[in-house]
């Protein structure tokens, strides 16, 4: 994704704000659920994330966006523990937690969908949303029935059309594929929610699923951080928007308070709202 | 950014939500779905399968070509293959390779290789043998009916040890598994040598000897000292797995019932099961035509007081020890990498290393207990290896490290990772064992089985890669 694309996105299909509904507010008079506080990763001397603070409330949608390299990804995987943050603290429910590893970070019942689905792709459906949490029978086996009962419910729910629960998940579909990323991460009660790109691989009706799932599960009171390079989803989904450039925010901006090419020129610019020139925004067109 | 098809999108009506990846391409793959429902709703594996028939024409074909090149015998075709004697012996060389590759799976599923468990099963049948001709004698004394297996535990456990000592260093210090257990191949080689200072350590234990099978290492002799004949054992064993896999069959059809998903057409089930007994009880048949050589069988008779009849005492060799403990690894190792969330781990950790990491997966922890794996099972086989030459020499399992690679290829097991199957590996090393067992009654020397084994090996990893493409594709 260049800055060129961008620029084309936004031109190529009409900017969403005058049907989009308003956004209810999101309550943020409370404990964050999660507070991600002066977080630096660095690989290899280079800045990948800078001094980064960032909070997500309960049912809120908080969209992060940017360039390519901007640190989406790398401030996603601090949270997530795949890759832990080298300074900075991050705190569940306003209390300090320790995330070393992807392990530590479910057991703060934070999920993630990555942009590669991480998907062991030789295991069927069952094996793959119950990966490294399998159901066991009393004498200590794998469960394949009930986890495969489980699946097709969840499943279900998501795409009725899923059939395969047999098959490695490499035979089928880029949408199913998702869909078993997405169950994997919706069933175990996940309370923080990391999506990243959950969308870049899948045709309209399945993106249309997936917003839909969004908006469900924010009801349930559950918080997303949303990464995605396409601008109307981030637009229709989120309540905030962060914009990083280059591993630090350059503003954090309440949905209903702007339109897209506001956002747009951020990602551009790198800069914050106030400090994006009109001769800057004209120049994007 | 959308992945919106170029040609125009006939969208079903039945609000499908599957991507449209145009209708030409839909409807092959439906076709291919439809005949491999057929394959699937039988659950066999087709390169099981495969490797069965091409065993059996090998079998078929060594048989008469032992007809037309060597001696010749009295099978059905006239040949030597096909011989209770013959076969009964080709499941005993079997053993140990066999033992070896069911850990070798699951290491090359996880991406990696042991090179050293030839050398390693060197080293421990020296040290089991030291154990118990040089140490044990000291202080229980000779004889003693605890030796075999005071033996066998110090080997197993140290097998276990450096397994992981192997393990370790592949899994949490990032030395790749092919330099560790290459250094492995050199230091238990030459610590073999170290620690007999050279010395062949010979006769063993007669008990331990009897893991590697004869006539005194099978269920006939069992059979005989516990007075119930010689067949019996066999024969009783035979019929407990036919009725354990009945159990087993009816178990799992039970178990998706319950959840009323679709199981398989009773037809199919029917010819598992028929199949199956077919092969088990055939092999108990064949082994129980094996007789006792007519002098052992008489010492055997003076020993114990038994009048010999007319025409010879006639005695069931039977089912061999280490063909027994072959098909316990074989469950056990089964059950673990199907049934158990460590054998689930390690299959995860070949499909998508990554994946397993994110998932929350211990790589580490599972990639160092397949070397712990492995290390013991090389114990069980270094065990099965000495007892039948009922010596341990500093050559010993010489090579075998390339034969238990091979037999896990052969087997369907993928050095991609991920793909691999215990029950592949077990009739790999069969058809390993086939080559070299039929190339000799032909009458071939070393340098030509070599050349043969090494082009079969290629030949048949490159019609498996073939077969894997055209599946995947």
């Amino acid at each position: 994704m260049t800055v060129e694309d961008w620029a084309t996105a936004s031109e190529g299909a009409p900017a969403p704000e005058p049907e989009a509904e308003v956004r209810a507010r999101v309550d943020t008079s409370g404990t964050p659920l999660v507070e991600m506080r002066n977080i630096r990763v660095a690989y290899g001397g280079v800045h990948a994330v800078d001094d980064v603070s960032i909070d997500l409330y309960p049912g809120e949608v908080v969209g992060l966006v940017g360039g390519n390299g901007a640190g989406k990804s790398t401030l996603m995987k601090a949270l997530s523990g795949a890759h832990p943050p080298d300074s900075g603290q991050i705190l569940v429910d306003g209390k300090p937690a320790e995330i070393g590893n992807p392990r530590q970070a479910k057991r703060y019942n934070i999920e993630t969908i990555y942009q590669t689905l991480a998907l062991a792709e030789n295991q069927d459906a069952p094996a793959n949303m119950f990966l490294g949490r399998e159901l066991k029978t009393r004498m200590g086996n794998l469960d394949d029935a009930s986890m495969e009962a489980a699946t097709r419910e969840v499943i279900a729910r998501l795409n009725p059309n899923f059939q395969n629960f047999k098959s490695p998940v490499q035979s089928l579909s880029g949408g199913q594929r998702q869909a078993v990323a997405i169950a994997r991460a919706v069933h175990f009660n996940a309370r923080i929610l990391i999506m990243d790109e959950p969308t870049a691989a899948l045709g309209p009706a399945e993106t249309a699923q997936v917003r839909d799932l969004i908006k469900q599960l924010e009801k349930e009171g559950i918080g997303i951080f949303l990464i995605s390079h396409d601008i109307h989803d981030v637009f229709d989904l989120s309540h905030r928007i962060a914009v990083m450039y280059h591993g630090k925010i350059v503003g954090i901006v309440n949905r209903d308070d702007v339109t897209p090419d506001d956002v747009l020129g951020m990602i551009i610019m790198g800069k914050s709202l106030e400090e994006v020139t009109s001769e800057e925004r004209a120049k994007l067109h | 950014m959308s992945d919106t098809p170029a040609t125009p999108v006939q969208t079903p009506a039945t609000g499908s939500s599957r991507p449209t990846n145009g209708s030409g391409r839909d409807s092959f793959s439906e076709f291919k779905r439809a005949g491999g429902a057929l394959y699937r709703s039988a659950e066999v594996d087709g390169r099981l399968l495969g490797l069965m028939i091409a065993l059996a024409l090998a079998w078929i074909m060594f048989d008469i070509l032992s007809k037309v090149f060597g001696q010749g015998g009295d099978s059905i075709f006239g040949g030597s293959f096909l011989t209770p004697r013959n076969l009964f012996n080709l499941s005993v060389q079997t053993a140990s390779v066999a033992v070896m590759a069911t850990g070798m799976v699951l290491i090359i599923v996880s991406r990696n290789i042991d090179l050293s468990v030839g050398s390693l099963l060197g080293f421990l049948a020296m040290v089991m043998a030291t154990v118990q001709k040089e140490i044990l004698p000291d202080i229980i004394g000779f004889d003693n009916s605890l030796t075999w297996i005071i033996a066998l535990a110090v080997g197993i456990a140290l097998g276990a040890l450096i397994g992981s000592g192997q393990g370790f260093l592949i899994a949490f210090l990032g030395i790749p598994s092919f330099i560790v257990t290459l250094g492995g191949m050199l230091v238990w080689r030459g610590g073999a040598f170290l620690l007999a200072s050279g010395r062949t350590i010979a006769p063993l234990d007669p008990n331990f000897s009897a893991i590697g099978g004869g006539t005194q290492g099978s269920l006939g002799r069992l059979g005989m000292d516990l007075g119930v004949g010689s067949a019996t054992l066999s024969w009783l064993l035979g019929i407990l797995v036919v009725v354990g896999l009945v159990v087993l069959v009816v178990m799992a059809r039970r178990r998706r019932q319950a959840f009323e998903f679709p199981t398989r057409p009773r037809w199919a089930e029917a010819l598992i099961v028929v199949v199956g007994s077919v092969l088990v009880l055939g092999g108990v048949w064949l082994v129980n035509a094996y007789e006792w050589p007519i002098r052992v069988a008489q010492r055997y008779a003076e020993s114990v007081g038994i009048e010999v009849p007319d025409g010879g005492l006639i005695l069931s060799t039977g089912i061999a020890y280490p063909v027994l403990i072959m098909i316990a690894v074989a469950a056990v190792m089964t059950w673990i990498a199907r049934r158990r969330q460590f054998g689930r781990y390690v299959y995860a950790i070949g499909g998508n290393p990554e994946a397993a990491e994110l998932s929350g997966i211990n790589v580490r922890r599972t990639i160092l207990l397949t070397f712990t794996l492995i290390g013991v099972l090389v114990a069980i086989s270094a065990a099965i290896t000495s007892g039948r030459l009922d010596a341990a020499t500093n050559a010993l399992g010489q090579w075998n490290e390339l034969f238990v690679i091979a037999a896990a290829v052969i087997g369907g097991t993928s050095f991609a990772g991920g793909i691999g199957t215990i029950p592949g590996a077990i009739l790999g090393a069969l058809f390993m064992q086939t080559l070299q067992s039929g190339m000799v009654l032909i009458g071939f020397d070393t340098a030509q089985q070599n050349v043969v084994v090494g082009i079969v090996l290629v030949v048949a990893v490159g019609i498996d890669t073939a077969y894997r493409r055209r599946a995947s594709s």
